[in-house]
């Protein structure tokens, strides 16, 4: 596959799986003769046919029951959700049922399950369709939590949670869906629990994913011309967090900025950080600094949207204000 | 306060139901009501925890469509909070759900459940909801599993309907009209049986719902939808087998609505106060297990010897149950993290 825009990629990764395994289907609002809000499952309605890319009514919380339904009993659903704020209603399903199942069943159930869509915030969408989610889900038990970044890794990462035997919930970001690169021609997976080395670098250790990771890498070539070399790592496995890939680059750096999009009360940088205080608090050389959207719901005005989250002037104000002593 | 609606008729004359069956049915209804007598006590000698919702007064419900209409460990059942009889009906070994509610690794759930999470794949059972309604939507999910296997995969053999039991509360959740209309929608196999035994722990129906008859509400999904003395036995059965029947012919789902009462109170704790005692006599005096007896014995299709027979095999089964239970290893401290993943 050639220079690829990333939603293609993703729906290169339904299909190819749809294809080897007639027992994934999808579901969801518009999935099917739509093709799907941002296109994700264009056209595999004409080849799949309607049972296996199932256009749902407008009831969020049931249609993520029936999924569960249908894992438990030897079906593999991926539920795409038209936008992932959309699955708050379905809060319930995901944290109960695929979530706790297998465990309240004493192992009698496996859930493989993939609950994938948009989330982030968007362009002035406003406030319900620009959340950031991650954090919500990130204290339910069973589940696994991949937020992809790029459409190579967003065709492996996709792949790989399809193919998994659990519920994963799999973060697209809304304003990712148009970027294009080359992808192999060949098949690849990649593992659903290790984080991506994007830059290796010796000064700080730059923690980020989805979005951010751009911004960050936007941010890059200024930090180098003050002679600054951040090691950048994209998390892409939320839970569990690749506390190896975290741990070798902190003890090399002995600084972290962590630069997410999530709320900063109680957000992933939160946890984040928490786990580097518990594991790695002997290699610090200055406390975590943490680079968080801001605690509010997303304004629709432009200019007060960008304010919410972390643009990349302020990623490399905040790492020469860390490294700047260093340098 | 009595606000009984009057009951669908029902002639059992019309039954066709053999010795056989109609012992089955017997038995399974004892077992139902022994081993959750059973609990009563052990729960206040302190052998149980929790919340135990007990089903004294359904059992024709579960035994009616479980062992009446379906074939218990090929098709499935998605049971709520009140579950205990929906596992036994199903097949699960009385040793095995009594172990669970001692929270004991030989439980169907492996001690990981208790009394509001019974599972069991082997039998089917897709547990066990501890919210109101989360069920609902699980058992369409399987039944859309069925209805994919033959449609997608080719496997004519994917005949399998599934049974679906909540409470009469259960109705006001959107869970519950939202699955009526994708079941209705694609057709799926499945039965909604509604247990409606007039109360949701201390909120009279009457007081919840608008419409209170609620096999009605099937009619605006365009779904069968019907009523039945849920105190007998064999008119639960009857409705089940055309439920079935129209279910695995690919005609869709059934909205049942049961109309029965549990005669404790809401669980265990519940001191019930609420419930006056003229409503408690009046289905008291409908026991459902009495009336399958005495038409057994009236239609000469038993002696009361065959009755008691099986009621005393029944609290043989109990009693075995429970040793099994409490002499079952607690599960290991250093297993406490295994089933969070499909890994572990
Ligand atoms: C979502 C949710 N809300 C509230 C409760 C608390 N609760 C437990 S049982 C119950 C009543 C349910 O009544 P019904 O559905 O009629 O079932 P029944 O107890 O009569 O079998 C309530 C409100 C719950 N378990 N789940």
């Amino acid at each position: 596959m050639a220079e690829t825009a990333f939603f293609n990629a993703l729906r290169a990764a339904i299909d190819e799986e749809m294809e080897r395994d007639a027992t994934v289907f999808v579901l969801g609002e518009d999935v099917g003769h739509y093709g799907g809000s941002y296109k994700v499952t264009k056209n595999l309605y004409q080849k799949y046919g309607e049972w296996r890319v199932v256009d749902t009514p407008i009831a969020e919380n049931s249609f993520t029951g029936m999924a569960v339904g249908a894992a438990m009993t030897g079906l593999r659903p991926i539920i795409e959700g038209m936008n992932m704020g959309f699955l708050l209603l379905a809060f319930n399903q995901i944290a109960n049922n695929a979530g706790m199942l297998r465990y309240t069943s004493g192992g009698n159930f496996q859930i493989p399950l993939v609950i994938r869509g948009p989330g982030g915030v968007g362009r002035q969408l406003g406030a319900e369709h620009s959340q950031r989610l991650e954090a919500y889900f990130q204290a339910v038990p069973g589940l696994k939590i991949v937020a992809c970044s790029t459409p190579y890794n967003a065709k492996g990462l996709l792949k790989s949670a399809i193919r998994d035997n659990n519920p994963v919930l799999f973060f697209e970001h809304v304003l990712l869906y148009n970027l294009k690169e080359d992808l192999p021609e060949e098949e690849y997976l990649l593992p659903l629990d290790k984080a991506e080395l994007v830059q290796t670098g010796q000064d700080v250790t730059i923690l980020t994913y989805s979005r951010m990771r751009h911004h960050v890498l936007q941010a890059l070539p200024e930090l180098r011309q003050r002679g600054i070399q951040p090691e950048i790592i994209d998390l892409l496995s939320l839970r569990p967090l690749d506390w190896e890939t975290i741990s070798s680059s902190v003890r090399k750096t002995h600084r972290v900025v962590i630069v997410e999009e999530c709320m900063k009360t109680g957000g992933m940088g939160a946890e984040i950080t928490a786990g580097v205080m518990e594991r790695l608090f002997d290699e610090l050389d200055a406390p975590v600094v943490r680079l968080s959207s801001q605690d509010i719901p997303t304004p629709y005005n432009g200019t007060l949207e960008r304010l919410t989250v972390v643009q990349p002037e302020q990623i490399v104000s905040t790492v020469v204000d860390l490294v700047g002593g260093k340098i | 306060m009595i606000q009984e609606r009057p009951l669908p008729t029902f002639s059992p004359t019309a039954v066709q139901l053999s010795r056989e069956e109609g012992l089955a049915l017997y038995e399974d209804m004892v077992l139902g009501r022994t081993f959750e007598d059973k609990c009563a006590e052990m729960y206040y000698r302190g052998k149980m925890f929790g919340f135990v919702h007990l089903y004294n007064g359904q059992e024709a419900v579960a035994s009616g469509v479980i062992r009446g209409a379906m074939r218990p460990g090929v098709d499935y059942v998605c049971s709520t909070y009140r579950d205990h009889v929906h596992a036994l009906s199903a097949g699960v070994p009385a040793r095995e759900v009594m172990a669970e509610l001692f929270g004991k690794a030989t439980g169907c759930s492996k001690g990981r459940g208790g009394s509001m999470h019974m599972f069991s794949a082997q039998h089917r059972l897709l547990g066990g909801y501890a919210f109101v309604a989360e069920g609902i939507p699980v058992a369409a999910g399987a039944a859309f599993q069925s209805k994919y296997r033959r449609e997608v995969l080719g496997d004519a053999s994917a005949d399998q309907v599934t049974a679906c039991f909540f409470g009469d509360g259960a109705c006001n959740n959107g869970q519950f009209f939202e699955t009526l209309n994708m079941a209705a929608l694609w057709k799926l196999p499945l039965l909604f049986v509604v247990e409606n035994n007039k109360w949701a722990i201390g909120m009279a129906h009457e007081r919840a719902t608008s419409d209170p008859h609620i096999y009605k509400k099937a009619s605006v999904f365009n779904m069968a939808g019907v009523e039945v003395d849920g105190m007998d036995v064999l008119a639960v059965r009857q409705v089940a087998q055309t439920a079935v029947a129209r279910a695995r012919a690919g005609e869709g789902p059934t909205l049942i609505e049961a109309l029965t009462y549990r005669f404790r109170g809401h669980s265990l704790a519940d001191p019930d106060e609420l419930r006056s005692k003229e409503e408690k006599e009046f289905w008291l005096s409908r026991d459902p297990i009495k009336r399958l007896g005495s038409y057994l014995l009236e239609q000469d299709l038993v002696t009361s010897q065959d009755l008691k027979t099986i009621d005393q095999k029944i609290k043989q089964t109990v009693e075995e149950a429970v040793v099994f239970a409490e002499q079952s290893p607690e599960p290991a401290p250093s297993e406490l993290r295994r089933y969070i993943f499909a890994e572990d």
